[in-house]
């Protein structure tokens, strides 16, 4: 499948007309990572977003007496990495594969570079990744209700 | 309204704070159930509560399966309960799940904490009866790896063919090589043939809200979507109105009812 073609399939970009899609597809690659492999560490710069095709990643963070702590894994059809969006494009947690996984990296200072020369490409790619991390700050938020702990633990229980 | 009186014979310990009791009748037993109805338990000296059935429907026989968690005085009371204990039955109550709904369809169970003890006798009836229905997919979500009912079940289905699995936890311990995230994260995700798909879901009430939405947008009809509704149930007939919500009385309407129905009930705060 053609590199178009596979970003054409990635629900996240299905706002994007054709020609940005093949504008996109000029600065991405398919990589491959196995168990273990780290995509980047908390603390160094961002560059690059990796657009999660098959496999599984975790975002970590090290806590000092915790070791490394997973906060989230990111599955097929979701993307990893958003710091470089954003100065200081520092990475805040970790990422690394957990399963075998083959993800589009896209080259992320071409994109910036797209973006900035033709906002009606940088507009949509904009919103994709908003939608992003919108769905991401929902399911922290729902995870935050804490809503599977035991109601006793609150000081009022009527059963 | 007069509880049958069923002893405890078999006690499981599933979680810190959850059990699972196999209750045996001393004399009548009540009717068969269905899976997602419930009954009245009644510990006695302490009180009564709704509690679901999470036995297997396909087992024929008088006793009862039904996973207690203990949150207030009759439900310790229950959780406590060692086998020689006699407790009151009154049930089964309530409009169930109704798998035959799904029928020649996929069907996707969707569990938030304990929710998943109503929901295992659908699983257990769709594995009973596979060739009437399609893909089954069971997406399970608990607060941390330790915290998962029937976790020797789970492996059980997690190796089989015939069911796909999808276990999340909002905290990762030492050692869980599985996902870490909120249920969301897997339905939004998950392959799906959203018009050929019954949901069954139950959780907490916005875990179930938030799955459903989660699964209007991926286009599953709301009435295939199917949530069960917790309030506070005290005759478990209609007849007392403790467990009113809008026009349904819970224990009597449902507790299972569609989400076309269920979206506007659950939109009013402290209805």
């Amino acid at each position: 499948m053609s590199m178009f073609d596979q970003l054409s399939a990635f629900a996240l970009l299905s706002g994007m007309s054709p020609t940005h899609i093949a504008v996109l597809s000029s600065a991405a690659k398919e990589v491959s990572f196995a168990a273990g492999d780290r995509l980047f560490h908390e603390g160094a710069p961002a560059k690059g977003c990796w657009l999660v095709q098959r496999g599984c990643v975790a975002v970590d963070a090290a806590v000092p007496g915790r070791g490394s702590v997973v906060v989230q894994t990111v599955g097929p059809g979701e993307v990893v990495g958003w710091s470089w969006l954003i100065t200081p494009a520092r990475w805040h947690f970790g990422a690394i594969a957990v399963a075998p996984t083959v993800a589009i990296e896209l080259d992320t200072d071409q994109l910036k570079a797209f973006a900035e020369h033709d906002s009606s490409f940088g507009y949509p790619i904009a919103v994709a990744l908003l939608t992003m991390v919108l769905d991401r700050l929902q399911t922290t938020r729902a995870r935050l209700l804490d809503l599977y702990r035991n109601p006793a633990d609150t000081p009022m229980s009527p059963l | 309204m007069l509880p049958a009186r069923y002893v405890v014979t078999g006690r499981t310990v599933e979680t810190a704070d959850s059990v699972t009791l196999r209750l045996e009748p001393l004399e009548r037993p009540i009717p068969r159930f269905q899976p997602g109805q419930f009954t009245m338990l009644y510990a006695r000296g302490v009180g009564e509560i709704a509690v679901s059935i999470s036995g297997d429907p396909s087992v024929v026989d008088s006793a009862l399966t039904q996973t207690v968690r203990a949150v207030g005085a009759v439900s310790r009371a229950l959780h406590d309960a060692k086998p020689g204990t006699v407790v009151g039955v009154r049930g089964p109550y309530g409009v169930g799940w109704q798998p035959s709904l799904a029928w020649e369809r996929d069907v996707l169970v969707v569990a938030g904490g304990v929710g998943l003890a109503p929901l295992r006798p659908v699983v257990l009836t769709v594995l009973a009866q596979r060739w009437r229905y399609r893909r089954l997919i069971v997406v399970a979500g608990a607060r941390t790896p330790r915290e998962f009912l029937y976790s020797d079940e789970l492996k059980w289905w997690s190796s089989r063919d015939d069911l796909a699995l999808e276990l999340t936890v909002d905290h990762a311990a030492d050692g869980w090589t599985g996902q870490v995230g909120f249920v969301t994260q897997p339905l939004a995700r998950l392959p799906l043939d959203p018009a050929a798909t019954t949901a069954f879901v139950c959780g907490p009430e916005p875990m179930m809200r938030f799955s459903a939405e989660t699964l209007l947008r991926r286009g599953v009809p709301a009435d295939r979507i199917r949530i069960s509704l917790e309030r506070n149930m005290k005759c478990g007939i209609g007849q007392c109105g403790h467990c009113q919500l809008g026009p349904l009385l819970v224990c009597r309407d449902g507790p299972v009812v569609d989400y076309a129905r269920a979206a506007e009930l659950l939109s009013v705060r402290e209805l």
